[in-house]
């Protein structure tokens, strides 16, 4: 076992995968020479040489069209969007090209990529450098979506993502980049869609994401020596394939449902899982099931702003406290 | 007319004989794509095409002088008028005009339809319905042949309006930098869909002139004559696959019809469509032929040839199922599924 960091175990699941497949190639905006501008990919250029590791122009289109080409022609690329936000300019690769090509040529081709980025808020960068768009990425048909929340899943679930077939597009969290914990030594491979419980409780289920995972644990663990109210908490994961077999499995034992999420709240990821626990599980459900996210608004810089606007230990745990004591 | 001071003039600094088997060819590849689109033009009219479909016809020197000059394993990346370009590499006639009319036997069994053709076992890794999308694609395309020491070049088609997109600035200056095996092909037809490339555009040559920001040579081709195309498009492809970087051409050629089905073209001057029509590649390719000595009779065998693959195309393409229910829900991931939860 070692102490990782977060922010560490993004370049060791990229090296994990590059020592292992030669095929692998890792490119994106100050990425090599200066080791990610959160210092999260130091070493792979010292590593794996410029042609397995490269800087590329501030040209998010060219990084993604790159990426694409390289993996319908026999590479497992891995490309960075160094803000979630910028996918915003590149788009129509995301959402028209990479995720439509298989589809429309009817299995003739096969996008064998990640593309991984910051995501979220906590770091007072502001509107547009701060949101969470995984929903962006889930409501489209050909992408999968990843979300770790701890540095052996950061490991884990790349190796997975590179090794899938398919576009995967994988968010790490930058408020958890100082995060740490023991992870494994040696080669860690998870699997995609497979959520995990990470807490046992009988009270309530609570369904999280990424940095909303240590916060749903923080406040179950309130919840239960304040109020002894016990709190399952369901780490997701993964977006797409999203593992409903767990988090309905966990819902049919407590009869309740929160949803904990860092998105603005119209058509949320909590949305969905809420629509599909109540068509499907309607039956063992005891109460409303209830949804926590940021207001419907573009992210504020300030500090007491944006730690309103995100969902904090405190809320979660009035939130789940006032709906139980109804 | 291409001779400008300011670009490389084409063909000038050779003197290579193009063998009649590759002129030929050329002529085949015209002449198929030729007919096929006026069949598939005839098709859209009886609506047994749906949709939309985007014809190339005048502008087949491009294609059927580039693939000539591409190795069987190389790439190509095309646009959604893409019909000659998947003839000139040598997609077989039938699953293409299958595909036209959405059945089962088509390409792609009917999920891509006329905008999206592709076939990656003849290097047609996609017709490219966002202008200007593929040429960044075909940035990894290369990259990925130099990275694997394949030796393979990639080409990408791309019209004068994708050059007034970001994409194509982010692709220039990323394949320059990289030093990638692509060659950037220009078909410039003279017209961004509906109005006229040179009213929305600040330089005269909208690929060429914008070439040389990026450390590219200049390329300006009389894209109407196959020989010039060619000969130009060898010179670079060999320099791409001799790891001489990539370079970008400018082909300027002209749609005899319409944008797209819906569009009589009816915002261009007379004059100008008439001028054009004299100037149509086949015709004039076929009367250069026969004055270098080919016979009349062996260039009407290849037409007669191609008129019963034409109509044998069209015929299994009317007689091919609709595409079965189930194909509703194949293919969105490698699995071949589309399930997306346990």
């Amino acid at each position: 076992m070692t102490l990782l960091t977060y922010r560490s175990a993004v370049a060791r699941g990229i090296a994990q995968e590059m020592r292992r497949d030669p095929n692998v190639v890792f490119f994106g905006e100050d990425v090599a020479a200066a080791g990610g501008v959160f210092k999260t990919t130091v070493g792979l250029l010292e590593e794996f040489g410029p042609d397995r590791v490269r800087d590329t122009p501030i040209s998010e289109q060219a990084i993604l069209g790159a990426a694409m080409g390289a993996a319908m022609t026999g590479l497992r690329p891995i490309a960075e969007i160094m803000y979630s936000d910028f996918f915003a300019v590149c788009w129509d690769l995301v959402a028209n090209e990479i995720a439509k090509s298989r589809y429309m040529s009817d299995g003739q081709v096969s996008f064998p990529l990640v593309i991984q980025c910051g995501n979220g808020a906590g770091l007072r960068f502001g509107a547009q450098h701060s949101q969470s768009i995984e929903n962006w990425a889930m409501a489209i048909p050909g992408l999968k979506v990843v979300a770790p929340a701890t540095a052996a899943d950061v490991v884990g679930l790349m190796a997975a993502a590179v090794r899938d077939d398919d576009p995967v597009i994988f968010f790490n969290h930058k408020a958890l980049y100082a995060s740490k914990e023991e992870v494994p030594d040696g080669e860690i491979v998870d699997r995609l869609g497979r959520a995990v419980v990470r807490r046992e409780g009988g009270d309530a289920t609570v369904v999280a994401l990424a940095a909303m995972v240590p916060r749903a644990l923080a406040a179950a663990e309130r919840l239960s020596s304040e109020q002894g109210i016990e709190c399952a908490v369901v780490d997701v994961r993964s977006l797409v394939p999203l593992d409903t077999t767990t988090i309905l499995a966990e819902v049919a034992k407590t009869g309740r449902l929160f949803t904990v999420e860092e998105n603005p709240r119209l058509c949320g990821w909590g949305a969905e899982i809420v629509s599909i626990a109540t068509e499907e599980c309607w039956a063992s459900l005891t109460g409303a099931p209830v949804r926590i996210t940021t207001p419907h608004i573009p992210l504020p810089s300030a500090d007491s702003l944006e730690d309103l606007a995100i969902p904090s230990v405190d809320r979660i745990v009035d939130t789940v406290s006032t709906a139980l004591s109804r | 007319m291409f001779t400008d001071a300011t670009h490389t003039p084409a063909g000038t600094d050779d003197d290579e004989a193009i063998s009649t088997e590759i002129a030929l060819a050329m002529y085949r590849t015209m002449s198929t794509a030729r007919k096929f689109e006026k069949r598939a033009y005839d098709l859209f009219l009886q609506n047994l095409v749906k949709g939309t479909t985007h014809l190339g016809i005048g502008q087949e020197a491009v294609a059927a002088g580039v693939a000539a000059a591409m190795r069987k394993d190389d790439y190509s990346f095309i646009t959604y008028r893409g019909h000659n370009h998947l003839i000139a590499r040598g997609t077989p006639l039938p699953p293409l005009m299958a595909e036209l009319l959405g059945r089962d036997n088509g390409l792609m069994h009917g999920k891509g339809g006329s905008m999206h053709l592709i076939d990656v076992e003849r290097g047609i890794l996609g017709s490219y319905a966002i202008i200007g999308a593929q040429l960044v694609i075909a940035n990894g395309a290369a990259w990925s042949a130099q990275y694997r020491g394949s030796g393979q070049v990639t080409v990408c088609f791309f019209g004068d309006g994708a050059t007034n997109i970001g994409a194509f600035h982010e692709a220039l200056n990323f394949a320059v930098i990289w030093k990638l095996p692509v060659v950037f092909v220009c078909e410039n037809n003279l017209y961004m869909e509906y109005t006229r490339i040179d009213g929305v555009t600040a330089v005269a040559h909208p690929a060429a002139d914008r070439a040389s920001a990026y450390n590219l040579p200049s390329i300006l081709i009389d894209g109407n004559d196959p020989d010039e195309v060619y000969l130009t498009a060898k010179r670079a492809v060999d320099q791409a696959r001799a790891g001489g970087g990539p370079s970008l051409i400018e082909a300027v050629t002209y749609r005899h019809g319409g944008h797209s089905r819906a569009d009589p073209a009816k915002y261009r001057d007379p004059e100008e469509v008439r001028d054009w029509l004299t100037r149509d590649p086949l015709p004039a390719y076929r009367s250069r032929l026969v004055a270098s000595g080919v016979r009349e009779a062996v260039l009407d065998a290849i037409d007669a040839e191609i008129i019963t693959q034409v109509d044998e195309a069209t015929e299994q393409a009317k007689a091919g199922a609709w595409p079965r229910p189930e194909r509703l829900h194949t293919n969105v991931w490698s699995d071949g599924g589309a399930t997306w939860r346990n």
